[in-house]
């Protein structure tokens, strides 16, 4: 019989190291990151990274604070205890009406939609492989802003038609995407590139109904292209409210195959993932958030895109960290929100503004370290 | 070569028709793998050695005729459940980044595990046991992305074992590594396969390992057709090979085991170079007699002499 050259010398030394690790097997080594938690009888048990559920816990204060300090403050400062009266339903008839009508349902679509957007982006850079695989870059976005103009310019509709405009633009655009790549399998770089190249279409497309447009009509569609969050009503948060309550928690459930399809097809297929069953579920998910999300506000630059990296970066996380990508979407577009509201008043800055800026630098950035370490 | 006198092995495949897209790369392709067999497949590039196997590990879906995994046609099992008989360590995957050696060995448990059951005490076993036989134990907490291609082979080999299947799949395990690491890894193998009862399905290039450690020897020719099978010994012949590889050769006992050695022959008329302690511009001189180094005589002779210089 042969012997194993090197492996033999690590057989001896079982390296105990002084984490305390929850219910551990007494002799083995930890060889994994993270703490375990057992029951006793060993049916459930689960695995917990301390730096996720910190950085978790630290993106749930900051949202908390975010979401204070835009209740609290604007152009009629209320106490914390006014606003905990009002939303708790016993608030004065002022505090009642600023928070009620037109804060809280304006916080709340901020917090829906940029956690929406931010699990878009997470499954699609996971799914591509790829840090510019969001939905804003690879043409989803511009393909609800085609369907809401073409609403607004030659339907001349209302509010939630634009909305119903911008979802059917959306997740046509997905469509059309899955079909141009049919047959070859969704293979990440060609994702990217061929959305890249619809997306630039579908702006075409814009530019051209635009001109169309009467200067009322260009007006409007002007307005809805730059994403903004002003005038929110709670039918606005409903009905992205419902979206994230319904997705999210079906990506969250998925999140663990997902993570395995990130090691490639064929690996995840021998590790007994369904991968091409996973990937279209998780894709369809990816592009119904994108698409809900920019019904309700228009489209949004650049949350999909930088949330979910920070997220991953902060969490020092292997896989896609889908949790803490939607805290740190709904964190960053509540802040931008605030930014814009407080920052700039009186001026009525939309919240795409904010989100453009910082999402251009974070792109520079992002293309020139990504330049600098080649990927395999 | 179907004779099916003793009971039927584990793992096995009636009349495969392969293909990708349009090109069919076999067809009417029956292969059966002993079991508790080290076999090994080889064959020319592109004769669809690769393909046999992804097609058993039932990541390629036939055109026609079916694999077998314990009786029953792979295809309907559930994936998770082949996935707890039958590894599969692919020609190349992607480690996520950042991840440390210990979190990837350990996602070789993802078909034991649940959504309320992540690490149980049956897979810490399972993946220090599979580090320990690679040899990466000590390497636990170390980035995957920081570790050399032997290492990194011996992690990816490490998680496949993590998956405790009685049958490994290795599509050309020792791709990339130089020989000492391939060497190493195919030691490897061998031992599992002697020490543990597995039976590993290899596909390899290099057709003396191949002889050296198989005990089941697969030779396949262009087409997906099986040219040869059984024990090295008597399948690897110096016919075979010119035949298959189109190969003159010669088959000698390999000095250390007694296996088949494939010695290519030389081309006629070939005169090995003299390296007898003379400068390199008496090479070049010989190899201007034959008229075929004129070209790069004068450039070999320069470097030759920055070298002494």
């Amino acid at each position: 019989m042969t012997a194993v050259r090197e492996a033999k010398a690590s057989a001896p030394d079982p390296t105990p190291r002084g984490r305390p690790g929850g219910a551990t097997v007494p002799d083995l080594p930890r060889v994994i990151t993270g703490r375990v938690v057992r029951t006793r009888s060993g049916t459930v048990s689960l695995r917990v990274q301390g730096r996720t559920v910190a950085a978790t816990a630290a993106l749930l204060v900051a949202l908390l604070v975010v979401a204070g300090i835009t209740l609290t403050t604007g152009d009629f400062d209320l106490s914390v205890g006014e606003v905990v009266q009002a939303l708790t339903g016993n608030g004065t008839g002022i505090a009642d009406f600023v928070v009620n009508t037109l804060r809280m349902p304006r916080l709340v679509t901020a917090l829906c939609v940029g956690a929406a957007l931010a699990v878009s982006g997470a499954i699609l850079q996971s799914i591509t492989g790829n840090p510019l695989g969001s939905p804003d870059i690879i043409g989803f976005t511009n393909g609800s802003a085609v369907g809401a103009l073409v609403v607004i310019v030659m339907l001349h509709g209302s509010m939630t038609e634009i909305a119903l405009g911008a979802l059917v633009g959306g997740l046509g655009t997905a469509l059309a995407v899955h079909l141009l790549m049919i047959g070859r399998g969704i293979q990440g770089f060609r994702l990217v590139v061929v959305g890249i190249g619809v997306s630039a279409l579908l702006l075409a497309v814009n530019s051209y109904l635009i001109t169309r447009a009467t200067f009322q009509e260009a007006l409007e569609a002007q307005s809805w292209l730059i994403g903004s969050l002003g005038n929110r009503l709670w039918i606005h948060a409903q009905a992205i409210g419902i979206a994230v309550a319904v997705l999210l928690p079906l990506a969250f459930f998925l999140s663990r195959r997902l993570s395995m399809v990130e090691m490639g097809d064929t690996t995840a297929m021998a590790l007994g993932v369904d991968v091409s069953r996973t990937r279209t579920v998780l894709l369809v998910i990816s592009v119904a958030l994108a698409a809900f999300a920019t019904a309700v506000t228009g489209p949004i630059w650049f949350v999909a895109l930088a949330a979910p990296q920070v997220a991953r970066k902060i969490t020092g996380s292997s896989g896609p960290a889908l949790l803490p990508s939607a805290l740190m979407g709904a964190v960053m577009l509540a802040l931008s929100d605030l930014a814009v509201q407080r920052i700039f008043a009186p001026a009525l800055l939309p919240v795409g503004t904010a989100t453009g800026c910082v999402g251009g630098l974070y792109l520079i950035w992002l293309l020139v370290t990504e330049s600098r370490k080649s990927r395999a | 070569m179907t004779a099916t006198n003793r009971p039927a092995s584990r793992l096995r495949a009636e009349n495969l028709t392969l293909s990708y897209d349009q090109r069919t790369v076999a067809s009417d392709l029956d292969v059966e793998i002993p079991d508790r067999s080290f076999t090994v497949v080889v064959g020319p590039n592109a004769c669809g050695k690769s393909t046999l196997l992804t097609a058993l590990a039932r990541m390629l879906k036939p055109r026609a005729g079916q694999v077998y995994l314990d009786g029953a046609a792979i295809a309907s099992y559930r994936s998770r459940e082949v996935a707890r008989r039958l590894g599969l360590l692919p020609q190349s995957s992607t480690a996520p980044g950042g991840i440390t050696v210990g979190d990837l060995v350990a996602r070789g448990r993802y078909p034991h595990q649940g959504l309320l059951k992540q690490w149980s005490a049956d897979d810490e076993a399972a993946v220090v046991e599979a580090m320990r036989q690679t040899g990466v134990l000590e390497l636990a907490d170390r980035p995957v992305d920081d570790l050399s291609g032997g290492q990194r082979q011996r992690v990816w080999l490490s998680m496949v074992l993590a998956q405790q299947t009685e049958i490994l799949l290795l599509d050309e395990p020792t791709t990339f590594l130089d020989i000492a690491h391939q060497v190493e890894v195919l030691d490897l193998c061998a031992e599992l396969h002697a020490r543990r009862g597995h039976t590993i399905v290899a596909v390899l290039h290099d057709l003396n390992q191949a002889c050296r450690y198989a005990t089941h020897l697969i030779v396949m020719r262009p087409g997906g057709i099986v040219a040869a099978e059984g024990d090295p010994s008597t399948v690897m012949t110096a016919e075979l090979v010119e035949d298959v590889f189109g190969l003159p050769c010669r088959i000698i006992p390999d000095p250390e085991t007694g296996t088949p050695l494939m010695v290519p022959a030389a081309p006629k008329g070939y005169a090995p170079a003299r390296v007898t302690g003379t400068t390199d511009a008496d090479a070049d001189a010989d190899t201007d007699v034959d008229g075929t180094a004129s070209g790069n005589g004068p450039a070999a002779s320069d470097t030759a002499m920055a070298k002494t210089s």
